[in-house]
């Protein structure tokens, strides 16, 4: 079994929801899509209050490179473009969508046969990637077309694969490789026609045997295209972890995967691009596992973007009345809500609801140099000295030791036995270096 | 329903925590304190016990009263403190002494900096060579071991295996005459010698040690480090002139150098934090007492070689970082 | 014996002697080489000012701008907050130099969000540092403009000029510590905290909040929120107030401290800080005098 080598750690998985089959979640009545789904910059909509859309036309355009086209998750009437609450309690902009009925837009191939040939060319699947909304789907949610145009100078080598599913918990991906594993593959061959590589890595982590199984059955039938047995270690599913443990080649600080001959994409955006370019459905929904020690009915859903959690949450059995806390996204790197309304967006992997025992950080102790934090950071950084400078506002000496190398995995704060909030510290470090460096320039 | 709890991520931590790595410790530390209660019965329990006890009630007092901040005694860093105070004490040390050393340990070794995790020596390494200093006689009488013995005066006592040895060579005998004078091997490796309370057992100490190695209390390159460069320079004068220096097997089991190895030395709180750092200085503890083994006036140079190493972690720290990510470009 | 204790003190006078005669030399050697020729002028500035270091004045220390002046032969622009006229004229004297006036400022919260106003809808447990609190999430209490409540601003003050109000949630300004020397403002990662005119005796008139928000979105956070609805300025004959982006402004420079905006104020949004008491509206001003 293959890792990558410098830190890392193995918080309990529980995995709850691994053997619930994808269930497809009703349409709610209004949905709220955001227009900064992806990272970069928001898209600009294209119609306004009172207007009819249908399931699937473009709302919202991301005319800047690094930007996404949204599309109507649902058919209905436009309530408002206006400022809603999203995760963080902010108010971003959104289109609200009064949902009547579910007319799609035609042309889109609703049909679940396998099209498994592919006609157009590169340039064409990128295009049709760029049109359809396409977005990397772990949850960093970085515009799909940008990463399958390969800089010039540079060559790609190696598609990569994310079916690592890192994060405890969530089992998202796991259910779409068993139940769509056809399916995905089919994306990757045209990821990598778009691509020009040859050879194809799916990286998957041990504790998924049967989606091992599965998917390596199935590539027998694609040349090229392999499955890599990885060993369950977070931070996996991080691309540069993820490059490491599959090929054994190391990103350079601040460089792309490209640097190395790499393209890394989610097993879910493959999925989303199959879907794209063979069956012309823009990304209007995804696969949320809705999981919590206390949920009646923990569950992978297939949503439609837009829904409120709460529609989530109540399909999965109701709110537990414990609840201390409701996290969108894995409980590594996901982030904690404070209003139930808020949206699925294009980046929601998961909804966790957890306990209110289980919801409290441990309290802060004085460090005892035990330098744990440094032995399981993947990056090989000293967080426990980051969060100090970054502290006393010392960001110089945060640059020269390599703050913006942090990948925020939480890593240090996950093993810190003192229990202090180390990240939180070394987020702040962060983003005042990044501020610092861009005045600079 | 509650109000809902907003944090940073991760969401989700260890259940290790700071009090279960010192209880650990003391739990690691079980087994060559039952050798010494052994060897040198009631007096080794009633200073392992004087020492822990004034150790927390110190703690107790300055926390209260002196910096007015939060109680923390219980979390297990003053019973490691006393405990390992009193395992570098002679058996036969007055209980009025321990109480100094205890005081001096804790007071000038750890609150003075501002108490757990802010203190650059080892405090009972502090404690240790305060009372070194002070009362030289009384640190140097080590009273021979004797199986289940309840004596707490009039024991026999006699110098440890190391000074007999820097003894006899600084006199002109030669090593494989002062041998037949000091313990077997076997003994030496049990503990049977005249040394302070804890560290005469090799055996019981290397047990702890794979206790903490096998919980992750403790990771092995600084005492791989230190008992290494320790094996390496005492092997070259060694192979250089057999007569006047004694083989590496003999400084290894002898003195306090398991206990400084794998306890003294691989406290978190005055260790370095990387690896490379840890392994500089584990060799610069073996070196250091292996120079004032062979060269200084003291038969012993554990303890100061741990606190003069001490003195240089903050240095190690900044010099030696850990391997950072991307920092060499592979193909491969 | 008398010999050798003799001959001993000989010895060691002499060569401890002879070294620091050796030392004493090398130094003077290095001292003269070395010699940073510094205007004298620059000491006797830096003894005039307060000596705390603030950097208040935009510059790295007290010493600093003691260069600063020496070196420009002018006090255009320079100022020492925390010293105020007083200094700088004193400064002025003794280089012959012309002082400009210095009006006497003064932090100010602008933010009434307390625990009471703006009850705290989910409950924060992380870092007790605002930077991060902001970037994390709107508050607690959900205004994405309100103050946090974690004290950066109380740990940027060197003067002891602050501390937070456990009842409140909010920090307190202690005016006649407060040297306006900016720390507080440059901390707070809202802009919440603003300097003001000291104002005659100390009287002030300010908007309690800097919420844009539309009025009944930052009403539904806080009880005390401005709601932009404009009868301030309408109530203000001098053009102090206006209104950007649903929130008033008071300009303290034409503001002329009259009071009437205070009482038409529908969410007591506006404060009054050390006026004598007004017998209509009481409890208005028992609420400024809390702040």
């Amino acid at each position: 079994m293959k890792t990558f080598r410098i830190g890392g750690v193995h918080p309990p998985e529980n995995k709850i929801a691994a053997h619930k089959p994808i269930e497809v979640l009703p349409v709610p009545a209004t949905v709220t899509i955001p227009l900064s789904q992806h990272l970069g910059v928001p898209a600009v909509p294209v119609l306004g209050k009172g207007d009819q859309v249908k399931t699937g036309q473009l709302i919202a355009r991301g005319e800047a490179f690094i930007s996404a086209n949204i599309h109507s998750s649902v058919s209905g009437k436009v309530l408002k473009v206006d400022d809603m609450i999203d995760s963080s309690g902010y108010r971003k902009k959104s289109i609200v969508i009064q949902v009547e009925g579910d007319e799609w837009v035609e042309g889109i191939d609703r049909d679940s046969t396998l099209v498994k040939e592919c006609q157009l060319n590169a340039s064409e699947i990128v295009k049709k990637v760029h049109d359809l909304g396409i977005v990397g789907m772990g949850g960093a949610t970085f515009p799909s077309h940008v990463k399958l145009m390969v800089p010039k100078g540079k060559k790609a080598e190696v598609l990569i694969i994310n079916g690592v599913e890192c994060e405890p918990y969530l089992t998202a991906d796991h259910r779409l490789m068993l139940e769509k594993g056809e399916e995905i593959l089919a994306g990757i061959a045209i990821q990598m026609k778009a691509l020009h590589v040859e050879r194809a890595i799916i990286g998957i982590e041990h504790n998924k045997p049967d989606a091992i199984k599965h998917m390596s059955e199935l590539c027998s039938h694609y040349a090229g295209i392999t499955v890599v047995d990885l060993e369950v270690k977070y931070p996996q599913g991080a691309e540069k972890q993820l490059i490491k443990a599959a090929i054994n080649r190391e990103v350079p600080s601040g460089k792309l995967p490209i640097e190395v001959g790499c393209v890394v994409h989610n097993v879910g955006t493959s999925f989303a691009v199959y879907e794209a370019v063979q069956k012309n459905k823009p990304l209007i929904e995804r696969v949320v596992t809705v999981v919590g020690r206390s949920l009646k009915n923990p569950s992978n859903f297939l949503v439609r973007i837009g829904t409120p959690v709460d529609a989530l949450v109540e399909a999965a059995g109701g709110m537990p009345d414990d609840t201390g806390k409701v996290i969108s996204g894995g409980p590594m790197m996901g982030k904690a809500l404070n209003d139930l309304g808020v949206p699925v967006t294009k980046g929601t992997s998961g909804i966790l609801v957890f306990d209110k025992d289980e919801s409290f950080r441990k309290p802060v102790l004085p460090c005892i140099r035990c330098s744990r934090c440094l032995n399981v950071c993947p990056m090989g950084l000293e967080p426990y000295l980051l969060a100090v400078l970054a502290e006393k506002d010392r960001i110089e000496e945060c640059e020269l030791e390599r703050i913006m190398d942090c990948m925020e995995c939480g890593s240090c704060l996950y093993v810190c036995p003192s229990g202090r909030p180390l990240l939180d510290h070394i987020r702040v470090g962060k983003s005042r270096v990044g501020k610092m460096i861009r005045e600079r320039s | 329903m509650n109000k809902l709890i907003i944090s940073g991520s991760p969401h989700v931590q260890t259940d290790e925590s700071v009090k279960k790595i010192m209880y650990g410790v003391v739990l690691s530390l079980v087994p060559a304190m039952l050798v010494s209660f052994y060897f040198f019965g009631l007096a080794a329990i009633l200073i392992t016990l004087t020492a822990v006890v004034s150790c927390m009630a110190f703690e107790f007092v300055i926390q209260k009263y002196l910096i007015k901040g939060p109680l923390t005694i219980l979390d297990g860093s003053a019973i490691i403190t006393g405990i390992l105070l009193a395992f570098n004490v002679p058996s036969s040390l007055p209980l009025w002494m321990v109480v100094i050393g205890s005081a001096v340990a804790i007071g000038m070794g750890k609150m003075t900096f501002g108490g757990l995790g802010k203190n650059p020596f080892n405090p009972a390494l502090v404690g240790r060579v305060f009372l070194m200093i002070s009362f030289p006689v009384e640190m140097t009488n080590w009273p021979k071991p004797i199986a289940f013995s309840t004596q707490l005066t009039d024991v026999v006592t006699g110098p440890t295996p190391l000074a007999v040895m820097k003894e006899g060579v600084s006199q002109g005998e030669h090593v494989a005459d002062i041998l037949p004078e000091v313990p077997g091997y076997v003994n030496l490796l049990l503990g049977n010698m005249g040394g302070s309370i804890g560290e005469i057992s090799a055996l019981a100490i290397i047990l702890g040690g794979l206790y903490m190695l096998v919980r992750k209390i403790i990771t092995w390159q600084i005492p791989a480090a230190y008992l290494g460069s320790v094996v390496v320079f005492s092997g070259v004068f060694w192979l250089i002139d057999p007569t006047q220096y004694v083989d590496p097997l003999f400084h290894l089991i002898t003195g306090g150098l398991m206990l400084g190895a794998i306890y003294m030395a691989t406290d978190m709180v005055t260790s370095p934090m990387s690896h490379r750092g840890q392994l500089v200085f584990g060799i610069g503890c073996g070196v250091l007492t292996m120079v004032i083994r062979l060269f200084g006036a003291y038969p012993e140079g554990v303890s100061f070689a741990i606190l003069i190493m001490n003195a240089f972690v903050p240095l190690i720290n900044k010099g030696f970082k850990p391997k950072r990510f991307g920092e060499e470009v592979k193909h491969g | 014996m008398n010999g050798i204790i003799n001959e001993i003190t000989l010895i060691s006078v002499v060569s401890l002697g002879a070294v620091g005669s050796f030392a004493a030399i090398i130094l003077y050697m290095v001292a003269q080489k070395f010699k940073v020729v510094e205007d004298p002028r620059i000491d006797l500035v830096a003894e005039k000012l307060p000596g705390a270091n603030c950097g208040g004045c935009g510059l790295a220390g007290c010493r600093a701008l003691a260069e600063a002046i020496v070196k420009a032969e002018s006090l255009e622009g320079m100022t020492c907050p925390p010293g105020g006229s007083d200094v700088m004229k004193d400064i002025a004297s003794l280089l012959g130099l012309e002082a400009g006036d210095q009006v006497p400022m003064v932090a100010v919260l602008r933010c009434s969000g307390s625990k009471h106003n703006a009850p705290p809808k989910v409950t924060y447990d992380g870092a007790m540092t605002c930077a991060f609190a902001h970037s994390l999430f709107s508050g607690e209490a959900g205004c994405p403009y309100g103050c946090l409540g974690c004290g950066d601003c109380v740990v940027a003050c060197a003067f002891d000029a602050m501390y937070m109000d456990a009842e409140t949630g909010l920090p307190v300004i202690i005016d006649d510590k407060c040297v306006a020397c900016g720390a507080c403002v440059k901390a707070c990662p809202r802009s919440i905290i603003e300097m003001r005119k000291k104002g005659k005796k100390d009287r002030r008139i300010f908007v309690s909040c800097i919420n844009k928000e539309k009025g009944g979105v930052a009403k539904k956070n806080c009880a005390v929120a401005c709601i932009g609805c404009g009868r301030c300025v309408k109530e203000c004959k001098f053009d102090a107030i206006t209104l950007d982006s649903n929130l008033a402004y008071i300009d303290y420079n034409k503001c002329t401290l009259c009071r009437k905006c205070v009482p038409v104020c529908p969410t007591n949004a506006i404060h009054e800080l050390n006026f004598p008491p007004r017998k209509q509206r009481p409890e208005v001003t028992e609420q400024a005098e809390a702040k």
